[in-house]
């Protein structure tokens, strides 16, 4: 069973995002990264199928910078096999579909059974890469699932996700794209002992020549999303309190709702 | 929110990506398995238990000790570094780390036979067994060289008569590493099982310090002790500072994370509390307590980084360690005393965590050595006049 992971370096969970001064990025200075936490789902779940069939190889690619290879080695250390690490200056205003079209020859060039995707990254939060994947390698695909079960032989996956209301079960051959939700496990913790091991397992580092890709195909040119301008959110008001007794603070309550609010 | 740590002198630079991945995970383990649980064994005065089998998972105990015996084999600092996040969720959790590690597991490791490492370093790694240091008496604290625990040899067995007072793990552990002296007064070291006859580990109770460590009370009456549980190379009084060179290193760096946390929250409470129309962090009083904290932080750091880089290149002496467990057991009481105070009446309150790093870093402050006596040590090596006598 060979399983493919992509995944993603993004600032921290608790990394206090603000708008860079050219306004099309945000401001990087001082920024701790993290792996994606979806993607984190997708490693394990990975670490577990490989367990589970009792062979197999998990391999985890990122495109990123020089700093991508510490979110690289962490997976590594988790206990992921080898990793692919794609890196080009050329990559650096890509949007989704560029990411996607990168990954997808990359994927390509292994023989992958499953490939996971975090649903989202925490970043930009698009949740379109996984996807896109799909559509440009042609394979089936099932997105923000929260269980994955492996029929028998391994020729087909049934995995589960959240719609609204209710659970769609999908039963899918393989090979396929999944995209991780929430629910779908709980990530291990890397043994102090596979950190230090992990610098011993191969990664690969890949540009796009080796991809066969060129600077126009995924530049700034060819990218179908272009950044205009970011900001931050405008700052929220303070709310109001009302106080007294209930019957009379519910009375005021659906005045304002309906003089101020203007809800109905 | 989740812990970030404390980097004013962007230190992060100076260590490895491993030795950065070793601190995150155990920070990561330590926010989610022992923050939620450790106020309340503090208060119950017991040691977390089920938290045994979880640090085993990820390698914690033993981190220090060679791969080959099923250790995690870290260098220095990322091994300083476990100590400090242990601490930061609590003195206690990391006492029991250092005493597994480095002073029990390094001891065999380093004067052990081939067989005994063999035998409990695996054993020690996974949580089977725990084990304990056996040194301080009732009457022979910071002068350990008159203690009065007896080994007799008679012909066949070592028979160990004495008592042991303060023991870190001292009615959890399975084995004791007991510390007595020969017929001809040299100092060795022993290990006694529990259930040996005639060994009696007692619990200290009423502490209000460390209470979510074990600490006992070992008592031998005429305990026998085969040959086969005798440290060979382990011989006179310096065998034992040795190992307690090894823990000072780990406490010197544990320190910083008590520290931090007692900064952290004193940082972010005072930021939120409103006093006169304003958050209190806005007055010079306060400014004053949480810049003092940051700066011996970050000084702490540097003397616990580079204490490591030297323990790896084998440069490191006694009396650095001496001064890295002084100076950071004392700036980070200093640092838990005002961040009690920033927090007003919350700061009693076990809610808020600052009161447990207090009273914890009373211990820390008297433990493997106390301030003073290291002090003197100090003062030995500068001036080349001992003032201990
Ligand atoms: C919670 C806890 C856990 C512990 N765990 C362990 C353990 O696992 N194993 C172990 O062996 N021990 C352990 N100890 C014991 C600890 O190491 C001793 O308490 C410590 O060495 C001090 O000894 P003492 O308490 O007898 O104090 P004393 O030696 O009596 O010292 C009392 C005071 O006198 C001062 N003093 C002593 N001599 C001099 C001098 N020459 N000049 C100036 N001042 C001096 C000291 O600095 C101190 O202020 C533990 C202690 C505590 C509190």
């Amino acid at each position: 069973m060979n399983i493919a992971v992509c995944i993603k370096q993004v600032p921290a969970t608790e990394s206090k995002i603000k708008p860079a001064e050219d306004g099309l990025d945000i401001d990087r200075t001082g920024l701790s990264y993290v792996v994606n936490p979806y993607d984190e789902f997708g490693v394990e779940e990975a670490l577990k199928i490989k367990e589970q069939v009792g062979e197999g190889k998990v391999t985890v690619i990122s495109i990123g910078s020089d700093k991508t290879v510490e979110a690289l080695r962490t997976c590594l250390a988790v206990g992921a096999d080898e990793a692919i690490h794609i890196k080009d200056d050329a990559l650096a205003k890509g949007d989704t579909y560029i990411t996607a079209l990168v990954l997808s020859v990359a994927l390509k060039k292994g023989d992958y059974d499953i490939i996971f995707f975090g649903r989202q990254a925490i970043d930009d939060d698009s949740g379109a890469v996984g996807i896109q994947v799909a559509e440009l390698m042609g394979l089936p695909h099932v997105a923000g699932i929260n269980k994955f079960d492996l029929n028998a032989e391994g020729r087909t996956a049934i995995a589960n996700r959240q719609i609204e209301g209710a659970s769609e079960i999908v039963e899918t051959s393989l090979p396929a794209i999944f995209t991780c939700q929430k629910e779908l496990n709980e990530p291990r913790y890397a043994s102090l002992p596979g950190i230090m091991k992990a610098r011993q397992k191969p990664m690969t580092v890949w540009s796009l020549s080796d991809l066969e890709l060129t600077a126009e195909d995924c530049g700034a040119e060819a990218a179908k999303v272009a950044i205009e301008k970011i900001t931050s959110p405008p700052v929220r008001e303070a709310g109001k309190k009302i106080e007294g007794d209930v019957p009379q603070a519910v009375a005021e309550l659906v005045r304002l709702l309906r003089e101020e609010a203007k809800v109905f | 929110m989740d812990f970030e740590g404390v980097d004013f002198l962007n230190l992060d630079d100076a260590m490895t990506l491993e030795e950065r991945m070793v601190r995150g995970e155990v920070r990561r383990w330590v926010d989610k398995e022992v923050l939620p649980i450790i106020a309340q064994h503090f208060e119950a005065g017991t040691f977390p238990m089920d938290l045994l089998p979880k640090m085993a998972d990820i390698n914690l105990l033993g981190a220090n000790i060679d791969v080959f015996y099923g250790g995690a084999g870290l260098n220095s600092v990322a091994y300083g570094l476990i100590n400090q996040e242990m601490e930061r969720g609590d003195s206690g959790l990391r006492s029991f780390v250092s005493v597994q590690s480095a002073l029990v597991m390094w001891p065999i490791s380093e004067y052990g036979s081939d067989a005994q490492k063999a035998y409990w370093l695996p054993r020690m790694v996974s949580g089977e067994t725990i084990g304990c240091f056996g040194l301080t008496e009732p009457d022979f604290g910071s002068n350990p060289k008159g203690m009065l625990s007896h080994a007799h040899w008679n012909g066949t067995d070592y028979i160990l008569n004495g008592t042991k007072m303060w023991i870190t793990n001292g009615t959890i552990s399975d084995v004791a590493l007991i510390w007595a002296k020969e017929d001809e007064g040299i100092i060795s070291a022993f290990l006694v099982e529990q259930g040996n006859p005639g060994f009696m580990q007692n619990k200290i109770k009423d502490k209000f310090s460390l209470r979510a460590s074990d600490t006992g009370e070992l008592v031998l009456a005429d305990v026998r002790v085969p040959v086969t549980h005798v440290l060979a190379k382990a011989k006179g009084l310096k065998a034992a500072l040795h190992c307690l060179d090894q823990a000072r290193y780990g406490i010197a760096w544990g320190a910083i994370g008590a520290a931090m946390a007692c900064y952290d929250t004193a940082l972010n409470y005072a930021k939120q509390r409103i006093q006169f129309d304003r958050p209190i962090a806005g007055y010079q009083l306060i400014q004053e307590k949480l810049v003092y904290m940051v700066t011996e932080i970050s000084k702490m750091q540097l003397l616990a980084l580079q204490m490591g880089r030297l323990k790896d290149q084998g440069k490191l002496t006694s009396v650095q360690i001496s001064m890295g467990k002084q100076n950071n057991v004392y700036h980070a009481l200093q640092i838990a005393r005002l961040a009690r105070d920033i927090l007003g009446a919350n700061g009693i309150m076990y809610e808020h965590q600052v009161a447990r790093h207090l009273c914890n870093l009373e211990s820390v402050y008297t433990y493997e050595g106390t301030h003073d006596i290291h002090t003197l040590i100090i003062g030995e090596k500068i001036t080349g006049l001992s003032a201990f006598t």
